[in-house]
């Protein structure tokens, strides 16, 4: 355990390092393809414009960092990647949104099946106090109609919940209320419930945020895990957290009219120490933000 | 320091203390003189008789209120089975899916019918019911009720909630779940204590309901007789006895009150100790 803390901390100490770790994926970067482009993304709430002609492309199976500073939109941006921005109210979107070549925005598409196909971890860790760990990680399937055995919900949980790095601390405890666990396993058991459908990009809104720094450090690692299978989007503040876990990362600002637009767009490693435009060089540096 | 200045505002300070608490007062001893009357005079005269026994005939003395206390559980059945489905739907619409402008007008009628005078509900149940089937029933009165549980329901739903955190809602949605299933599924078990708490504060306040009574259910010693029969109910049946100038029927009015207070008063009580549980979680 000591030893546990230890690295932990030094983890931390050199996590300003770019890409310390290595990262091995399995998946050959030749395989990767666009999964989710935006085109001319703009987005509204009510009368007032939030986020100007975003155009990105966002690979499979990595993990892309958006950073920016406070209210420049970025979590707004990833709500309208699973269509969630639309459900506040005065929410609206104009642009299109590609998953695999097909709009999002489409008409005739239904955001109940593309909330299906991209996922979402909140900021504050929020299963339903009213369930079980178990209720809670089965709660997309079986609200969805989409099991039909007892067995099958179970291999469904054992599997999310080891994808989350869970399974060991709560295998005795399925049956309690999800709220009764710590912070960071509150947010591994979103995490959890998230894999349990199965989709295919995962996004993240300041997922360690409300959390402790080991907490944090066990969900970067984490996420290290699920980008070998999933695609990972992560809305982060912490420019070391985005230093430490991120393959590409785009840069978001707010221009004077308080609309937020995509400044710069690269690999992790290549934002940090050598930024094409100076705004991204002035945040890194910390001159602003 | 203005020393003066600061002596007359201790004082101010302590005189209004001191009203407050005596206004407070003031209203806890009148309820208590209420309850305190009732529960003195009523218990003298309540009796297994009065519980198990059909009314008896004018003139003869013993007797109770057998089926008019049957008669109020009745009604309360019906007129939930009836109010129940609209209230909280409409409470879900409120809170859930109503576009601002059409919820505001449904919260307004709302408001509206849950201070239209009891009497008047029963009036309209009268004209639209018992005239047009000739007959008082228990059919009509179970509607009059229905009609003064369904706004209580429907703002109490409301309310109850509109106390779940969007994230909740947020979280379910982000699982690619319908809008309706995941109201189903999370936001009502999130705010059932709050409609359990509705229902049964809805169901009270109808326990004791006179005037709409008068004019739909008239009143039936002999037990229920099917749903478009005559009801008799402790309300209807208190009053009635209290009027009379029988002495042995105004003791059992006095039991009747008892009764019907204790049924409040229970309802009430277990309303609070279920809030304050939730409270304590």
């Amino acid at each position: 355990m000591k030893k546990d803390l230890a690295l932990t901390l030094q983890k931390m100490v050199n996590g300003t390092s770019i890409q310390s770790e290595s990262k091995e994926r399995t998946t050959p970067m030749v395989e990767r393809k666009d999964i989710i482009v935006t085109e001319n993304l703009n987005a509204w709430y009510g009368s007032f414009l939030c986020l100007r002609d975003i155009n990105l492309s966002i690979q499979s199976q990595t993990i892309t960092a958006i950073i920016g500073p406070s209210g420049c939109g970025k979590s707004t941006f990833i709500r309208c990647l699973n269509r969630l921005h639309e459900v506040s109210p005065g929410g609206r979107v104009a642009g299109r949104v590609l998953l695999d070549g097909e709009d999002i925005y489409g008409p005739g598409v239904d955001p109940v099946s593309i909330r299906r196909r991209i996922g979402m971890v909140f900021q504050k860790p929020n299963p339903f106090p009213t369930m079980s760990v178990f209720d809670n990680v089965t709660a997309g399937l079986r609200l969805s109609r989409l099991w039909s055995r007892q067995w099958e919900l179970e291999e469904v949980v054992e599997r999310s919940l080891r994808q989350a790095a869970l399974w060991d601390e709560v295998k005795d405890k399925l049956s309690q209320s999800g709220a009764s666990l710590s912070g960071g396993q509150q947010q591994r058991l979103c995490i959890a419930r998230a894999l349990a459908v199965e989709p295919e990009v995962i996004l993240m809104d300041e997922p360690c945020s409300a959390l402790d720094p080991v907490a944090t450090l066990k969900i970067e690692d984490l996420m290290r895990n699920l980008a070998e299978k999933y695609t990972l989007v992560i809305v982060t503040h912490n420019m070391q957290q985005a230093a430490r876990v991120s393959d590409m990362a785009a840069f978001l600002m707010i221009e004077p009219d308080r609309a937020g637009v995509l400044v710069e767009y690269g690999p992790t490693s290549q934002l940090f120490t050598n930024p094409k435009d100076k705004r991204t060089e002035d945040y890194i540096t910390g001159r602003f933000g | 320091m203005n020393e003066g200045g600061y002596q007359r505002r201790k004082w101010t300070n302590r005189v209004m203390l001191g009203l407050s608490s005596s206004a407070a007062g003031l209203g806890v001893i009148i309820l208590a003189l209420i309850l305190g009357y009732i529960l003195v005079n009523g218990l003298s005269f309540i009796n297994l008789d009065f519980l198990t026994q059909p009314a008896k005939p004018v003139g003869e003395l013993g007797g109770g209120m057998r089926y008019e206390i049957i008669g109020t559980f009745i009604l309360i059945v019906l007129a939930s089975v009836l109010a129940l489905p609209i209230g909280l739907m409409t409470g879900i619409f409120l809170s859930e899916f109503g576009n601002p402008r059409l919820a505001s007008m449904v919260r307004f009628v709302a408001d509206i019918l849950a201070g239209v005078p009891s009497i008047v509900v029963g009036v309209f149940a009268y004209a639209i019911l018992v005239r047009p089937l000739h007959s008082y029933s228990a059919i009509s009165a179970a509607v009059a009720l229905a009609i003064i549980m369904i706004p209580v329901l429907a703002r109490t739903a409301e309310e109850s909630l509109r106390l779940v955190p969007n994230t909740m809602r947020e979280a379910a949605l982000a699982l690619g779940i319908t809008r309706w299933r995941a109201v189903v599924g999370v936001v009502i078990p999130g705010a059932l204590t709050g409609i359990v708490t509705g229902i049964m504060l809805a169901v009270a306040r109808i326990a004791g309901e006179t005037a709409p009574l008068i004019f739909t259910a008239l009143g039936n010693n002999f037990g229920f007789q099917g749903l478009l029969k005559p009801i008799g109910a402790l309300p209807l049946q208190i009053w009635r006895y209290a009027m009379s100038a029988y002495t042995d029927w105004q003791h059992q009015a006095w039991a009747g009150a008892f009764l019907l207070v204790l049924l409040i008063l229970g309802i009430s009580i277990v309303v609070r100790w279920i809030a304050g549980r939730k409270r304590m979680q």
